[in-house]
């Protein structure tokens, strides 16, 4: 897959000795939809706002579809859309004269009918004669994304895009987004939302403390790093865990009827087997047996707090 | 070159006239009337003439700078501070445009907003004063690039703010004293030879001096000294705006 954007090694100090980026390389594949993870103060705004030319960087190249972001920044800036974290617009505007501005500012000619489709697609059209401060919030964030795409840009950042707006206008931005990916638009969005990643992220990048702690397929990511859950129910409660079972290390709920076992599926052995025979031989009956796929934000926070350790003892 | 962007920031500038077009319009014209009033008539029935001019007349082209200067530094300012303030200069910044295309954007704008204003207040003046403009050419010239460099001169104010106290700390102390003590309603040769000389010091004098000559011939210092020193003005404010935009100051991290 052909690579739009490169990050090679970038450093990024700002006045206060902060070291907000820290060699940080990131290659995103044409036409995918990219969702960069980590806590708050990892470096991912600092890594947004770098690439579109908002902030300076101390060392290293971003390319854009093979053009500079210095050298090149006509081209590679013509190319990005980015819809920031805040709602910050102009008040006093109508939707219909702000979005047009973004249009020109990016050294676009006018083209009414496209920002009049933009949005009606972003059910914005109904309200082109509002000024800006009579939106909503949630209008708002779609007057940013307008914005944003109103010179067709070939990538499209956007920063944490459905912060504080509510479950159905999120789904909504989700439609939207997969809308644009099918014009193959590449998206690389920012999150808290680990449920956000899950179900629209081609792959997902996890940065902490200014570096990129990996990146892979999100599938693929749920699959090699994923423990899994077993729940085993038991026909009748009982008092404690046995004994023998403590080599399992299994939780027990408040009923006393559920065990859980939590197992690794990278090991070769999963330990399911002994533990199942262990069961029976203590003559415990089984009610049902299920298994869970860990969620993407406990690998998230496992990997987290892996780069927090390594960098503790560093 | 960006024409479209160049476009886009001096026409949204433009816009903000528009929208405030009553105030912005109606305001030079009452402000412009309260002087002919006060100054014209009330000053002016006890000082008749000043070297061959009535004072009515007199007072035009000072009136003109001292709102040409105010509304220039203003409205640059304002134009660069504003997005500055809501956070919206996020998008000019991340536009594929060049620092010059900024620049000129904002103070084009900002310049054509001060010459729309002067334009007005000669139209008012002319109610009130039988206005005869010896070099209408030179009195363009001067305008424009009177307007153009201290819309320079706000544009770097509007950076160097990052409050609306800053913003205007320096049209209030500095240069709304040095155009009222620089000869906007009076000729230096009508005080004490000291104060003579220490209104020389005063970079307005030679503006208003130069612009006053366009009308009626008559200056406290020579034509060529006013042009030098409003160019070198232009090429000071030229300097430190492309220095410091350059380096992205308070704009850019």
């Amino acid at each position: 897959m052909r690579e739009i954007l490169k990050i090679n090694k970038i450093t990024k100090i700002y006045k206060n000795q902060f070291k907000a980026l820290d060699e940080l390389s990131l290659n995103i594949h044409e036409g995918e939809i990219f969702a960069l993870l980590g806590p708050n103060g990892a470096g991912k705004s600092t890594l947004i706002n770098t690439v579109c030319g908002i902030l300076n960087f101390d060392k290293g190249d971003i390319k854009v579809n093979e053009f500079d972001i210095i050298k090149d920044y006509r081209q590679t800036r013509s190319m990005i859309g980015i819809v920031p974290q805040e709602l910050n617009l102009e008040a006093f505007e109508t939707v219909w004269d702000n979005v047009n501005y973004s249009r020109g500012l990016y050294g676009k000619s006018p083209n009414h009918q496209y920002i009049e489709e933009l949005l009606k697609e972003l059910s914005l059209w109904d309200k082109k004669d509002n000024k800006l401060r009579e939106l909503s919030g949630g209008m708002k964030r779609r007057v940013l994304i307008a914005k944003a795409l109103s010179h067709e840009p070939k990538v499209l950042f956007l920063d944490e895009p459905t912060a504080s707006v509510d479950v159905e206008l999120r789904k909504e931005m989700w439609k939207v987004i997969q809308k644009l990916k099918e014009k193959n638009v590449t998206i690389i969005l920012t999150t808290h939302y680990i449920e956000e990643a899950e179900e629209i992220a081609d792959r997902v990048g996890i940065i902490n403390n200014g570096k990129i702690i990996l990146v892979d397929e999100k599938k693929n990511l749920i699959q090699k790093l994923g423990q899994k859950i077993l729940k085993i129910e038991l026909a009748e409660p009982i008092e404690f865990i046995p004994n023998e079972l403590k080599n399992f290390k299994l939780q027990i709920n408040k009923d006393k009827n559920i065990l859980t076992y939590i197992y690794d599926t990278k090991g070769k052995n999963t330990g399911i087997t002994s533990l199942l025979s262990e069961i029976k031989s203590l003559g415990l009956q089984l009610k049902d047996i299920s298994t869970e796929q860990s969620s993407l934000e406990s690998i998230f926070l496992n990997l987290v707090k892996e780069s927090e350790n390594e960098l503790a003892r560093a | 070159m960006n024409w479209h962007g160049l476009k886009a920031i001096y026409f949204h500038e433009m816009d903000r006239m528009r929208r405030t077009l009553f105030q912005s319009l109606v305001s030079p014209f009452i402000s412009t009337s309260l002087y002919f009033v006060v100054f014209g008539s009330a000053i002016g029935s006890r000082i008749t003439e000043i070297e061959g001019v009535s004072y009515g007349s007199f007072i035009v082209p000072g009136m003109i700078m001292l709102t040409i200067l105010t509304q220039s530094i203003s409205n640059a300012s304002f134009g660069i501070f504003f997005p500055k303030f809501t956070n919206t200069v996020y998008e000019i910044l991340a536009a594929p445009l060049s620092s010059f295309e900024i620049i000129l954007g904002f103070v084009g704008a900002a310049a054509t907003k001060s010459l729309i204003i002067g334009t007005v207040i000669i139209c008012t003046a002319g109610l009130f004063v039988d206005l005869h403009i010896e070099h209408p050419f030179i009195m363009m010239f001067f305008l424009v690039l009177t307007s153009v460099t201290f819309a320079l001169f706000g544009f770097i104010i509007g950076m160097w703010a990052d409050n609306f106290e800053k913003l205007q700390l320096i049209p209030i102390l500095i240069v709304t004293p040095l155009v009222f003590l620089g000869g906007s309603f009076y000729s230096i040769n009508m005080l004490p030879e000291f104060w003579q000389k220490v209104s020389l010091l005063n970079p307005v004098l030679y503006l208003v001096s130069g612009f006053r000559w366009s009308f009626y011939e008559i200056a406290d210092v020579s034509i060529y000294t006013s042009l030098i020193t409003i160019l070198f003005f232009l090429f000071t404010c030229v300097l430190i705006i492309s220095y410091t935009f350059a380096k992205g100051y308070k704009i850019k991290s």
